[in-house]
Protein backbone atom coordinates (compact mmCIF):
# COMPACT_ATOMS: atom_id res chain seq x y z
CA UNK A 1 0.00 0.00 0.00
CA UNK A 2 1.38 3.27 -0.64
CA UNK A 3 0.12 7.07 -0.73
CA UNK A 4 -1.80 6.37 -3.95
CA UNK A 5 -4.59 8.37 -3.39
CA UNK A 6 -7.69 9.62 -6.07
CA UNK A 7 -5.35 11.48 -8.05
CA UNK A 8 -3.88 8.02 -8.80
CA UNK A 9 -6.79 7.17 -10.65
CA UNK A 10 -6.19 6.85 -14.49
CA UNK A 11 -6.77 10.66 -16.64
CA UNK A 12 -6.63 12.69 -12.70
CA UNK A 13 -4.22 15.91 -13.28
CA UNK A 14 -4.80 15.83 -16.68
CA UNK A 15 -5.47 20.05 -17.57
CA UNK A 16 -5.60 22.37 -19.61
CA UNK A 17 -2.79 24.96 -18.42
CA UNK A 18 0.30 22.10 -19.32
CA UNK A 19 -0.59 21.65 -22.42
CA UNK A 20 -0.61 25.17 -23.80
CA UNK A 21 2.49 25.55 -22.26
CA UNK A 22 3.71 22.60 -23.88
CA UNK A 23 2.72 23.58 -27.03
CA UNK A 24 4.40 27.17 -27.30
CA UNK A 25 7.35 25.59 -25.76
CA UNK A 26 7.06 23.65 -29.45
CA UNK A 27 6.64 26.33 -31.21
CA UNK A 28 10.18 28.09 -29.81
CA UNK A 29 11.70 24.99 -30.70
CA UNK A 30 10.85 24.11 -34.18
CA UNK A 31 10.95 27.72 -35.26
CA UNK A 32 14.92 27.37 -35.36
CA UNK A 33 14.87 24.41 -37.83
CA UNK A 34 12.17 25.54 -39.86
CA UNK A 35 14.46 28.33 -40.11
CA UNK A 36 17.55 26.90 -41.17
CA UNK A 37 15.38 24.57 -43.70
CA UNK A 38 14.41 27.50 -45.38
CA UNK A 39 17.37 28.87 -45.59
CA UNK A 40 19.50 25.83 -47.01
CA UNK A 41 16.36 25.69 -49.41
CA UNK A 42 17.63 29.30 -50.58
CA UNK A 43 21.39 28.60 -50.67
CA UNK A 44 20.44 25.56 -53.25
CA UNK A 45 17.98 27.67 -55.03
CA UNK A 46 20.71 30.50 -55.98
CA UNK A 47 23.45 27.95 -56.34
CA UNK A 48 21.38 25.88 -58.59
CA UNK A 49 20.73 29.05 -60.17
CA UNK A 50 23.95 29.86 -60.99
CA UNK A 51 24.70 26.49 -62.53
CA UNK A 52 21.86 25.82 -64.87
CA UNK A 53 22.10 29.74 -66.21
CA UNK A 54 25.51 29.54 -66.33
CA UNK A 55 25.52 27.41 -70.17
CA UNK A 56 23.57 31.06 -71.49
CA UNK A 57 26.09 33.26 -70.03
CA UNK A 58 29.13 31.01 -71.34
CA UNK A 59 27.69 30.78 -74.62
CA UNK A 60 26.91 34.47 -75.09
CA UNK A 61 30.89 35.49 -74.07
CA UNK A 62 32.00 32.68 -76.75
CA UNK A 63 30.26 34.44 -79.26
CA UNK A 64 31.06 37.68 -78.47
CA UNK A 65 34.50 36.66 -78.27
CA UNK A 66 35.51 37.41 -74.58
CA UNK A 67 36.04 35.75 -71.82
CA UNK A 68 34.31 36.25 -68.51
CA UNK A 69 34.94 35.81 -64.37
CA UNK A 70 33.30 33.91 -62.04
CA UNK A 71 31.49 36.96 -60.40
CA UNK A 72 30.48 38.29 -63.78
CA UNK A 73 29.17 35.00 -64.77
CA UNK A 74 27.12 35.16 -61.24
CA UNK A 75 25.98 38.63 -61.71
CA UNK A 76 24.77 37.36 -65.16
CA UNK A 77 23.28 33.85 -64.39
CA UNK A 78 20.88 35.64 -61.66
CA UNK A 79 19.52 38.26 -63.52
CA UNK A 80 19.10 37.03 -67.03
CA UNK A 81 15.66 37.54 -68.78
CA UNK A 82 14.91 33.60 -69.81
CA UNK A 83 16.23 31.82 -67.39
CA UNK A 84 16.22 28.29 -67.26
CA UNK A 85 16.11 28.77 -63.43
CA UNK A 86 15.15 32.04 -62.38
CA UNK A 87 16.42 33.07 -59.18
CA UNK A 88 14.20 34.10 -55.73
CA UNK A 89 14.35 37.22 -55.98
CA UNK A 90 13.32 37.69 -59.27
CA UNK A 91 10.15 35.01 -58.61
CA UNK A 92 10.05 37.78 -55.58
CA UNK A 93 9.89 40.23 -58.07
CA UNK A 94 7.69 39.36 -60.38
CA UNK A 95 5.23 38.14 -57.29
CA UNK A 96 5.70 41.40 -55.61
CA UNK A 97 4.29 43.02 -59.85
CA UNK A 98 1.35 40.87 -60.35
CA UNK A 99 0.17 40.65 -57.29
CA UNK A 100 0.66 44.15 -55.27
CA UNK A 101 0.62 46.21 -58.04
CA UNK A 102 -1.89 45.20 -60.94
CA UNK A 103 -5.67 45.84 -59.95
CA UNK A 104 -6.87 42.52 -59.07
CA UNK A 105 -8.97 42.88 -62.15
CA UNK A 106 -6.69 43.48 -64.64
CA UNK A 107 -5.83 40.26 -66.88
CA UNK A 108 -2.01 41.06 -65.42
CA UNK A 109 -2.72 40.51 -62.18
CA UNK A 110 -1.72 36.70 -60.40
CA UNK A 111 -4.49 37.50 -57.93
CA UNK A 112 -7.04 37.57 -60.64
CA UNK A 113 -6.02 34.01 -62.00
CA UNK A 114 -5.53 32.55 -58.60
CA UNK A 115 -9.25 34.04 -58.03
CA UNK A 116 -10.24 32.18 -61.02
CA UNK A 117 -8.79 28.63 -59.96
CA UNK A 118 -9.50 29.09 -56.42
CA UNK A 119 -13.20 29.63 -57.38
CA UNK A 120 -13.38 26.28 -59.28
CA UNK A 121 -11.33 24.35 -56.92
CA UNK A 122 -13.57 25.37 -54.02
CA UNK A 123 -16.81 24.84 -55.90
CA UNK A 124 -15.00 21.21 -57.01
CA UNK A 125 -14.19 20.42 -53.31
CA UNK A 126 -17.61 21.22 -52.16
CA UNK A 127 -19.35 18.73 -54.92
CA UNK A 128 -16.33 16.03 -54.19
CA UNK A 129 -17.11 16.44 -50.06
CA UNK A 130 -20.98 16.32 -50.55
CA UNK A 131 -20.17 13.24 -52.96
CA UNK A 132 -17.60 11.69 -51.03
CA UNK A 133 -19.88 11.71 -47.90
CA UNK A 134 -22.31 10.53 -49.48
CA UNK A 135 -20.46 6.98 -50.72
CA UNK A 136 -18.74 6.63 -47.57
CA UNK A 137 -22.32 6.16 -45.89
CA UNK A 138 -23.96 4.34 -48.46
CA UNK A 139 -20.37 2.20 -48.13
CA UNK A 140 -21.04 1.58 -44.40
CA UNK A 141 -24.67 1.20 -44.76
CA UNK A 142 -25.15 -0.72 -47.85
CA UNK A 143 -23.42 -4.16 -48.15
CA UNK A 144 -24.00 -4.30 -51.96
CA UNK A 145 -22.25 -0.74 -52.28
CA UNK A 146 -19.32 -1.91 -49.71
CA UNK A 147 -18.73 -4.21 -52.28
CA UNK A 148 -19.23 -2.59 -55.41
CA UNK A 149 -18.40 1.06 -54.38
CA UNK A 150 -14.57 1.01 -53.45
CA UNK A 151 -12.95 -0.72 -56.41
CA UNK A 152 -14.64 1.77 -58.57
CA UNK A 153 -13.19 4.74 -56.57
CA UNK A 154 -9.52 3.50 -56.20
CA UNK A 155 -10.00 2.46 -59.88
CA UNK A 156 -10.94 5.96 -60.65
CA UNK A 157 -7.75 7.04 -59.10
CA UNK A 158 -5.53 5.10 -61.12
CA UNK A 159 -5.93 6.71 -64.14
CA UNK A 160 -3.89 9.82 -64.61
CA UNK A 161 -5.67 12.78 -64.25
CA UNK A 162 -4.10 14.57 -67.11
CA UNK A 163 -5.70 11.63 -69.31
CA UNK A 164 -8.80 12.12 -68.59
CA UNK A 165 -9.39 16.19 -68.05
CA UNK A 166 -9.70 16.83 -71.53
CA UNK A 167 -12.17 13.93 -72.29
CA UNK A 168 -14.28 15.62 -69.39
CA UNK A 169 -14.24 18.86 -70.79
CA UNK A 170 -14.74 17.87 -74.44
CA UNK A 171 -17.46 16.09 -73.72
CA UNK A 172 -19.08 18.31 -71.27
CA UNK A 173 -18.22 21.37 -74.13
CA UNK A 174 -20.15 19.03 -76.34
CA UNK A 175 -23.69 19.67 -74.12
CA UNK A 176 -22.73 23.30 -73.45
CA UNK A 177 -21.38 23.04 -70.07
CA UNK A 178 -18.46 25.31 -70.10
CA UNK A 179 -16.26 27.50 -67.72
CA UNK A 180 -15.91 26.84 -64.13
CA UNK A 181 -18.09 23.78 -64.25
CA UNK A 182 -15.43 21.42 -66.45
CA UNK A 183 -12.66 22.25 -63.97
CA UNK A 184 -14.78 22.03 -60.69
CA UNK A 185 -15.30 18.55 -61.91
CA UNK A 186 -12.26 17.99 -62.34
CA UNK A 187 -11.46 18.58 -59.02
CA UNK A 188 -14.33 16.88 -57.59
CA UNK A 189 -12.96 14.08 -59.13
CA UNK A 190 -9.80 14.21 -57.45
CA UNK A 191 -10.87 15.02 -54.21
CA UNK A 192 -13.91 12.72 -53.51
CA UNK A 193 -11.66 10.08 -53.01
CA UNK A 194 -9.67 10.56 -49.75
CA UNK A 195 -13.05 11.80 -48.74
CA UNK A 196 -14.53 8.60 -49.36
CA UNK A 197 -11.67 6.53 -47.89
CA UNK A 198 -11.78 8.72 -44.47
CA UNK A 199 -15.31 9.01 -44.06
CA UNK A 200 -15.95 5.58 -44.23
CA UNK A 201 -12.87 4.64 -41.48
CA UNK A 202 -14.62 7.28 -39.75
CA UNK A 203 -17.56 5.95 -39.74
CA UNK A 204 -16.32 2.23 -39.00
CA UNK A 205 -14.72 3.72 -36.00
CA UNK A 206 -16.73 3.12 -33.19
CA UNK A 207 -15.52 0.23 -31.09
CA UNK A 208 -17.55 -3.18 -30.44
CA UNK A 209 -18.84 -1.83 -27.45
CA UNK A 210 -19.52 1.38 -28.06
CA UNK A 211 -22.23 -0.04 -30.71
CA UNK A 212 -23.13 -2.83 -28.34
CA UNK A 213 -24.40 -0.01 -25.80
CA UNK A 214 -26.63 1.28 -28.51
CA UNK A 215 -27.94 -2.35 -29.03
CA UNK A 216 -28.74 -2.31 -25.35
CA UNK A 217 -30.82 0.84 -26.29
CA UNK A 218 -32.91 -1.23 -29.07
CA UNK A 219 -31.76 1.67 -31.33
CA UNK A 220 -32.29 1.93 -34.76
CA UNK A 221 -29.19 2.36 -37.60
CA UNK A 222 -30.51 6.29 -38.24
CA UNK A 223 -29.88 6.51 -34.14
CA UNK A 224 -26.64 5.11 -34.59
CA UNK A 225 -25.45 6.36 -37.69
CA UNK A 226 -26.40 10.40 -35.81
CA UNK A 227 -25.07 9.52 -32.37
CA UNK A 228 -22.72 7.90 -32.90
CA UNK A 229 -21.13 6.72 -36.24
CA UNK A 230 -21.18 10.59 -37.64
CA UNK A 231 -19.63 12.55 -34.22
CA UNK A 232 -16.84 9.28 -34.20
CA UNK A 233 -15.90 10.11 -38.09
CA UNK A 234 -15.72 13.74 -37.51
CA UNK A 235 -11.16 13.98 -37.05
CA UNK A 236 -11.79 11.17 -39.95
CA UNK A 237 -13.10 13.77 -42.21
CA UNK A 238 -11.20 16.49 -41.34
CA UNK A 239 -8.03 14.76 -42.17
CA UNK A 240 -8.89 13.95 -45.36
CA UNK A 241 -10.22 17.22 -46.14
CA UNK A 242 -7.29 18.11 -46.08
CA UNK A 243 -6.09 15.91 -48.47
CA UNK A 244 -9.12 16.71 -50.82
CA UNK A 245 -8.34 20.58 -50.46
CA UNK A 246 -4.96 20.42 -51.93
CA UNK A 247 -6.05 17.37 -54.61
CA UNK A 248 -8.83 19.96 -55.83
CA UNK A 249 -6.03 22.88 -56.36
CA UNK A 250 -4.60 20.09 -58.32
CA UNK A 251 -7.72 19.19 -60.29
CA UNK A 252 -8.56 23.20 -61.21
CA UNK A 253 -5.11 23.58 -62.52
CA UNK A 254 -4.87 20.47 -64.67
CA UNK A 255 -8.68 21.11 -65.68
CA UNK A 256 -7.23 24.87 -67.14
CA UNK A 257 -4.24 23.29 -69.36
CA UNK A 258 -6.34 20.95 -71.83
CA UNK A 259 -8.67 23.99 -72.73
CA UNK A 260 -5.98 26.48 -73.53
CA UNK A 261 -7.39 28.92 -70.88
CA UNK A 262 -6.39 32.34 -71.03
CA UNK A 263 -7.30 32.58 -67.06
CA UNK A 264 -6.36 30.65 -64.32
CA UNK A 265 -3.33 30.42 -62.19
CA UNK A 266 -3.27 26.79 -64.75
CA UNK A 267 -3.19 29.03 -67.90
CA UNK A 268 -0.64 31.41 -66.38
CA UNK A 269 1.59 28.03 -66.33
CA UNK A 270 0.62 27.23 -69.89
CA UNK A 271 1.30 30.50 -71.37
CA UNK A 272 4.60 30.90 -69.32
CA UNK A 273 5.93 27.46 -70.79
CA UNK A 274 4.92 28.44 -74.64
CA UNK A 275 6.70 31.67 -74.22
CA UNK A 276 9.71 30.11 -72.30
CA UNK A 277 8.49 32.91 -69.31
CA UNK A 278 9.96 30.94 -66.93
CA UNK A 279 9.90 33.61 -64.25
CA UNK A 280 5.84 33.60 -64.87
CA UNK A 281 5.85 29.69 -64.24
CA UNK A 282 7.66 30.10 -61.49
CA UNK A 283 5.30 32.83 -59.67
CA UNK A 284 2.29 30.66 -60.90
CA UNK A 285 3.78 28.06 -59.07
CA UNK A 286 4.74 29.46 -56.18
CA UNK A 287 0.99 31.28 -55.86
CA UNK A 288 -0.41 27.98 -56.03
CA UNK A 289 1.74 26.35 -53.13
CA UNK A 290 0.66 29.17 -51.45
CA UNK A 291 -3.52 29.20 -51.75
CA UNK A 292 -2.90 25.26 -51.01
CA UNK A 293 -1.24 26.01 -47.92
CA UNK A 294 -4.01 28.62 -47.34
CA UNK A 295 -6.82 26.01 -47.77
CA UNK A 296 -5.39 23.68 -45.83
CA UNK A 297 -4.40 25.91 -43.21
CA UNK A 298 -8.41 26.99 -42.88
CA UNK A 299 -9.11 23.72 -42.71
CA UNK A 300 -7.08 23.09 -40.09
CA UNK A 301 -8.42 26.05 -38.28
CA UNK A 302 -11.86 24.79 -38.89
CA UNK A 303 -11.29 21.86 -37.30
CA UNK A 304 -9.90 22.78 -34.65
CA UNK A 305 -12.99 24.62 -33.79
CA UNK A 306 -14.81 22.31 -34.39
CA UNK A 307 -13.44 19.28 -32.50
CA UNK A 308 -13.11 21.62 -29.72
CA UNK A 309 -16.63 22.34 -29.06
CA UNK A 310 -17.11 18.91 -29.82
CA UNK A 311 -14.94 18.26 -26.88
CA UNK A 312 -12.84 16.11 -28.89
CA UNK A 313 -9.94 17.96 -28.67
CA UNK A 314 -8.30 19.65 -25.28
CA UNK B 1 -27.51 -13.11 8.55
CA UNK B 2 -30.93 -14.10 8.21
CA UNK B 3 -32.80 -11.13 7.11
CA UNK B 4 -30.13 -11.35 3.43
CA UNK B 5 -31.54 -15.39 3.14
CA UNK B 6 -34.88 -14.65 3.27
CA UNK B 7 -35.64 -11.62 1.19
CA UNK B 8 -33.22 -14.26 -1.41
CA UNK B 9 -34.85 -17.39 -0.80
CA UNK B 10 -38.29 -16.51 -0.05
CA UNK B 11 -41.07 -14.96 -1.99
CA UNK B 12 -38.87 -13.02 -4.01
CA UNK B 13 -40.24 -13.45 -7.78
CA UNK B 14 -37.65 -15.07 -10.15
CA UNK B 15 -36.35 -12.07 -13.12
CA UNK B 16 -34.03 -14.39 -14.87
CA UNK B 17 -34.32 -17.98 -15.20
CA UNK B 18 -31.62 -19.88 -17.28
CA UNK B 19 -32.45 -23.78 -18.01
CA UNK B 20 -29.73 -25.80 -20.01
CA UNK B 21 -28.49 -22.69 -21.55
CA UNK B 22 -26.06 -23.97 -24.53
CA UNK B 23 -23.53 -21.56 -26.50
CA UNK B 24 -21.20 -22.80 -29.25
CA UNK B 25 -19.05 -20.15 -31.11
CA UNK B 26 -17.50 -20.84 -34.52
CA UNK B 27 -14.43 -19.88 -34.37
CA UNK B 28 -11.42 -20.67 -37.16
CA UNK B 29 -10.28 -23.09 -34.64
CA UNK B 30 -13.58 -25.14 -34.78
CA UNK B 31 -16.40 -24.71 -32.23
CA UNK B 32 -15.40 -23.39 -28.64
CA UNK B 33 -18.59 -24.00 -25.95
CA UNK B 34 -18.51 -20.79 -24.31
CA UNK B 35 -21.24 -22.02 -21.94
CA UNK B 36 -22.48 -25.39 -21.50
CA UNK B 37 -25.98 -26.57 -19.78
CA UNK B 38 -26.16 -23.31 -17.32
CA UNK B 39 -29.35 -23.41 -15.18
CA UNK B 40 -29.38 -20.45 -13.03
CA UNK B 41 -32.38 -18.49 -11.05
CA UNK B 42 -32.30 -15.01 -10.59
CA UNK B 43 -34.51 -13.09 -8.02
CA UNK B 44 -35.59 -10.23 -7.90
CA UNK B 45 -33.19 -7.99 -5.69
CA UNK B 46 -30.81 -10.39 -5.67
CA UNK B 47 -27.14 -9.07 -6.14
CA UNK B 48 -25.38 -12.00 -8.23
CA UNK B 49 -21.62 -12.10 -8.95
CA UNK B 50 -20.16 -14.35 -11.69
CA UNK B 51 -16.55 -15.49 -11.10
CA UNK B 52 -14.09 -17.83 -12.96
CA UNK B 53 -11.08 -17.11 -15.12
CA UNK B 54 -11.38 -16.13 -18.44
CA UNK B 55 -13.19 -18.18 -20.87
CA UNK B 56 -15.42 -19.97 -17.99
CA UNK B 57 -18.35 -18.07 -19.92
CA UNK B 58 -19.70 -14.96 -17.13
CA UNK B 59 -19.19 -12.31 -19.47
CA UNK B 60 -20.83 -14.62 -22.45
CA UNK B 61 -23.95 -15.42 -20.06
CA UNK B 62 -24.42 -11.58 -19.12
CA UNK B 63 -24.68 -10.89 -22.64
CA UNK B 64 -26.86 -13.74 -23.80
CA UNK B 65 -29.39 -12.31 -20.85
CA UNK B 66 -28.84 -8.65 -22.76
CA UNK B 67 -30.01 -10.71 -26.10
CA UNK B 68 -26.01 -9.48 -27.18
CA UNK B 69 -25.59 -13.04 -28.09
CA UNK B 70 -28.38 -15.85 -29.43
CA UNK B 71 -27.95 -19.02 -27.60
CA UNK B 72 -27.55 -22.30 -29.28
CA UNK B 73 -29.26 -24.26 -26.84
CA UNK B 74 -31.80 -24.13 -23.74
CA UNK B 75 -33.69 -21.32 -22.80
CA UNK B 76 -33.69 -18.18 -20.85
CA UNK B 77 -35.76 -15.48 -19.81
CA UNK B 78 -36.10 -11.77 -18.25
CA UNK B 79 -39.17 -11.10 -16.09
CA UNK B 80 -40.87 -13.43 -17.61
CA UNK B 81 -40.01 -12.50 -21.62
CA UNK B 82 -37.01 -13.57 -24.31
CA UNK B 83 -34.07 -11.77 -23.81
CA UNK B 84 -35.12 -9.55 -27.02
CA UNK B 85 -38.61 -8.27 -25.95
CA UNK B 86 -36.69 -7.63 -22.44
CA UNK B 87 -34.32 -5.57 -24.21
CA UNK B 88 -37.23 -3.74 -25.89
CA UNK B 89 -38.98 -2.95 -22.47
CA UNK B 90 -35.74 -1.79 -21.22
CA UNK B 91 -35.53 -4.55 -18.93
CA UNK B 92 -32.31 -4.00 -17.95
CA UNK B 93 -29.18 -1.77 -18.03
CA UNK B 94 -25.84 -2.50 -18.96
CA UNK B 95 -22.54 -1.35 -18.08
CA UNK B 96 -19.69 -2.26 -20.10
CA UNK B 97 -15.97 -3.28 -18.46
CA UNK B 98 -14.55 0.21 -20.36
CA UNK B 99 -16.70 3.20 -18.91
CA UNK B 100 -17.12 3.98 -23.13
CA UNK B 101 -18.66 7.37 -22.60
CA UNK B 102 -18.82 9.05 -25.46
CA UNK B 103 -15.92 11.54 -26.13
CA UNK B 104 -17.98 14.60 -27.47
CA UNK B 105 -20.69 14.12 -25.37
CA UNK B 106 -20.61 16.03 -22.11
CA UNK B 107 -21.49 13.72 -19.06
CA UNK B 108 -24.71 14.93 -18.52
CA UNK B 109 -25.40 14.19 -22.25
CA UNK B 110 -24.13 10.94 -21.77
CA UNK B 111 -26.29 10.31 -19.11
CA UNK B 112 -28.77 11.95 -21.30
CA UNK B 113 -28.01 9.35 -24.52
CA UNK B 114 -30.42 6.73 -23.61
CA UNK B 115 -32.87 8.70 -22.93
CA UNK B 116 -33.40 10.49 -26.21
CA UNK B 117 -33.33 7.69 -28.07
CA UNK B 118 -35.97 5.83 -25.83
CA UNK B 119 -37.96 9.20 -26.71
CA UNK B 120 -38.47 10.57 -23.43
CA UNK B 121 -39.49 14.67 -22.94
CA UNK B 122 -36.77 17.13 -22.41
CA UNK B 123 -37.96 18.09 -19.29
CA UNK B 124 -38.02 14.56 -17.92
CA UNK B 125 -34.35 13.88 -19.77
CA UNK B 126 -33.10 16.81 -17.52
CA UNK B 127 -34.92 15.53 -14.21
CA UNK B 128 -33.55 12.09 -14.84
CA UNK B 129 -29.74 12.76 -15.84
CA UNK B 130 -29.78 15.10 -12.16
CA UNK B 131 -30.80 12.42 -10.17
CA UNK B 132 -29.20 9.63 -11.37
CA UNK B 133 -25.80 11.70 -11.18
CA UNK B 134 -26.77 12.47 -8.08
CA UNK B 135 -27.29 8.44 -7.37
CA UNK B 136 -23.50 7.95 -7.94
CA UNK B 137 -22.25 11.52 -6.32
CA UNK B 138 -21.67 13.05 -9.89
CA UNK B 139 -23.61 16.25 -9.18
CA UNK B 140 -22.10 18.89 -10.95
CA UNK B 141 -19.87 17.47 -13.31
CA UNK B 142 -22.86 17.28 -15.95
CA UNK B 143 -21.09 20.03 -18.02
CA UNK B 144 -17.43 18.48 -18.14
CA UNK B 145 -16.45 15.99 -20.90
CA UNK B 146 -15.40 12.43 -20.21
CA UNK B 147 -11.54 13.37 -20.50
CA UNK B 148 -12.00 15.65 -17.61
CA UNK B 149 -12.75 13.02 -15.29
CA UNK B 150 -10.68 10.62 -13.66
CA UNK B 151 -11.79 6.63 -14.29
CA UNK B 152 -13.33 5.90 -11.46
CA UNK B 153 -15.82 9.03 -12.15
CA UNK B 154 -16.05 8.15 -15.55
CA UNK B 155 -17.36 4.31 -14.69
CA UNK B 156 -19.54 5.92 -12.20
CA UNK B 157 -21.17 8.25 -14.97
CA UNK B 158 -21.30 5.39 -17.09
CA UNK B 159 -23.43 3.40 -14.30
CA UNK B 160 -25.47 6.42 -13.99
CA UNK B 161 -26.08 6.09 -17.47
CA UNK B 162 -27.18 2.32 -17.55
CA UNK B 163 -29.71 3.67 -14.71
CA UNK B 164 -30.79 6.68 -15.96
CA UNK B 165 -33.89 4.83 -17.57
CA UNK B 166 -35.35 3.09 -14.35
CA UNK B 167 -34.57 -0.70 -15.52
CA UNK B 168 -35.10 -3.13 -12.45
CA UNK B 169 -32.30 -4.93 -13.82
CA UNK B 170 -28.68 -3.94 -14.14
CA UNK B 171 -25.96 -5.88 -15.78
CA UNK B 172 -22.41 -5.03 -14.70
CA UNK B 173 -19.50 -6.78 -16.71
CA UNK B 174 -16.27 -6.65 -14.78
CA UNK B 175 -17.00 -2.47 -14.59
CA UNK B 176 -14.02 -1.89 -12.01
CA UNK B 177 -11.80 -4.16 -13.39
CA UNK B 178 -9.42 -1.10 -14.80
CA UNK B 179 -9.69 0.76 -11.61
CA UNK B 180 -6.82 0.38 -8.70
CA UNK B 181 -7.85 -0.93 -5.42
CA UNK B 182 -8.59 1.99 -3.35
CA UNK B 183 -10.68 3.66 -6.23
CA UNK B 184 -12.49 0.31 -6.66
CA UNK B 185 -12.85 -0.14 -2.96
CA UNK B 186 -14.56 3.20 -2.80
CA UNK B 187 -16.98 1.99 -6.17
CA UNK B 188 -17.34 -1.21 -4.47
CA UNK B 189 -19.14 0.77 -1.23
CA UNK B 190 -21.42 2.96 -3.22
CA UNK B 191 -22.39 0.59 -5.47
CA UNK B 192 -23.59 -1.66 -2.46
CA UNK B 193 -25.42 1.74 -0.77
CA UNK B 194 -26.96 2.22 -4.30
CA UNK B 195 -28.26 -1.17 -4.62
CA UNK B 196 -29.78 -0.79 -0.64
CA UNK B 197 -31.58 2.41 -1.93
CA UNK B 198 -32.76 1.28 -5.40
CA UNK B 199 -34.22 -2.67 -4.84
CA UNK B 200 -32.55 -3.65 -7.87
CA UNK B 201 -31.33 -6.79 -9.33
CA UNK B 202 -27.66 -6.65 -10.12
CA UNK B 203 -25.73 -9.30 -12.55
CA UNK B 204 -22.02 -8.60 -11.90
CA UNK B 205 -19.11 -10.09 -13.36
CA UNK B 206 -15.90 -9.81 -11.90
CA UNK B 207 -12.67 -12.00 -11.40
CA UNK B 208 -12.02 -10.65 -7.76
CA UNK B 209 -12.61 -12.84 -5.38
CA UNK B 210 -12.86 -9.91 -2.73
CA UNK B 211 -15.19 -8.16 -4.77
CA UNK B 212 -17.54 -10.76 -5.11
CA UNK B 213 -17.52 -11.87 -1.27
CA UNK B 214 -18.14 -8.32 -0.41
CA UNK B 215 -20.72 -7.27 -3.10
CA UNK B 216 -22.75 -10.39 -3.59
CA UNK B 217 -25.95 -11.93 -1.85
CA UNK B 218 -25.03 -14.98 -4.24
CA UNK B 219 -21.77 -16.24 -5.78
CA UNK B 220 -21.76 -18.44 -9.04
CA UNK B 221 -18.22 -19.67 -9.84
CA UNK B 222 -17.96 -20.93 -13.04
CA UNK B 223 -14.79 -22.78 -14.95
CA UNK B 224 -13.88 -22.98 -18.40
CA UNK B 225 -13.72 -25.39 -21.55
CA UNK B 226 -16.61 -25.82 -21.37
CA UNK B 227 -17.94 -22.42 -19.56
CA UNK B 228 -20.12 -24.36 -17.20
CA UNK B 229 -21.25 -23.21 -13.59
CA UNK B 230 -19.14 -25.08 -10.25
CA UNK B 231 -21.10 -23.68 -7.92
CA UNK B 232 -23.49 -21.28 -6.30
CA UNK B 233 -22.29 -20.08 -3.09
CA UNK B 234 -25.55 -18.21 -0.74
CA UNK B 235 -23.68 -15.48 1.42
CA UNK B 236 -24.45 -15.40 4.97
CA UNK B 237 -23.31 -12.16 5.42
CA UNK B 238 -26.45 -9.43 6.15
CA UNK B 239 -27.18 -6.47 3.56
CA UNK B 240 -25.64 -3.50 5.37
CA UNK B 241 -21.67 -4.18 4.85
CA UNK B 242 -19.36 -1.91 6.05
CA UNK B 243 -15.48 -2.26 4.17
CA UNK B 244 -14.04 -3.63 7.50
CA UNK B 245 -17.07 -6.80 6.93
CA UNK B 246 -14.22 -8.15 4.83
CA UNK B 247 -11.85 -9.17 8.11
CA UNK B 248 -14.77 -11.30 9.89
CA UNK B 249 -14.41 -14.66 9.66
CA UNK B 250 -17.85 -14.94 8.00
CA UNK B 251 -16.17 -13.05 5.48
CA UNK B 252 -13.11 -15.32 5.48
CA UNK B 253 -15.15 -18.44 5.18
CA UNK B 254 -16.95 -17.78 2.11
CA UNK B 255 -13.98 -15.86 0.42
CA UNK B 256 -12.27 -19.29 1.16
CA UNK B 257 -15.27 -21.25 -0.39
CA UNK B 258 -14.75 -19.03 -3.63
CA UNK B 259 -11.61 -19.95 -4.23
CA UNK B 260 -12.05 -23.46 -3.66
CA UNK B 261 -14.82 -23.99 -6.02
CA UNK B 262 -12.42 -21.45 -8.46
CA UNK B 263 -9.25 -24.55 -7.58
CA UNK B 264 -11.76 -27.31 -8.10
CA UNK B 265 -12.91 -26.09 -11.92
CA UNK B 266 -9.16 -25.43 -12.93
CA UNK B 267 -8.11 -28.94 -11.30
CA UNK B 268 -11.29 -30.60 -13.50
CA UNK B 269 -9.83 -29.19 -17.14
CA UNK B 270 -5.81 -29.13 -16.19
Amino acid sequence: MSLTGPLAAPGAGTGRSGRVGLMLRGMGRTAGPVLAVVAALFVIWYAAAVWMNSQWTLDQAARADRTVTFSEIVADTLNQDRPKLPAPHQVAVELYDTVLDKPVTSRRSLVFHAWITLSATLTGFAIGTVLGMLLAVGIVHNRAMDMSVMPWAIASQTIPILAIAPMIIVVLNSVGVQGLLPKAIISAYLSFFPVVVGMVSGLRSPETQQLDLMKTYSASDGQVFWKLRLPASMPYLFASLKVAIAASLVGAIVGELPTGAVRGLGARLLSGSYYGQTVQIWSALLMAAACAAAMVGIVGLIQRVVLRRMGMER
Amino acid sequence: MTEARDLNSGAQPVVIEAKGLDLTFRTNDGPVQALSNVDLDIRKGDFVSFIGPSGCGKTTFLRVVAALEAPTGGTVTVNGMTPDEARRARAYGYVFQAAGLYPWRTIGRNVKLPLEIMGYAREEQDRRMKDVLQLVDLEGFEKKYPWQLSGGMQQRASIARALAFDADILLMDEPFGALDEIVRDHLNEQLLSLWNRTGKTIGFVTHSIPEAVYLSTRIVVMSPRPGRITDIIESPLPRERPLDIRDTAAFIEVAHRVREGLRAGHDDTV
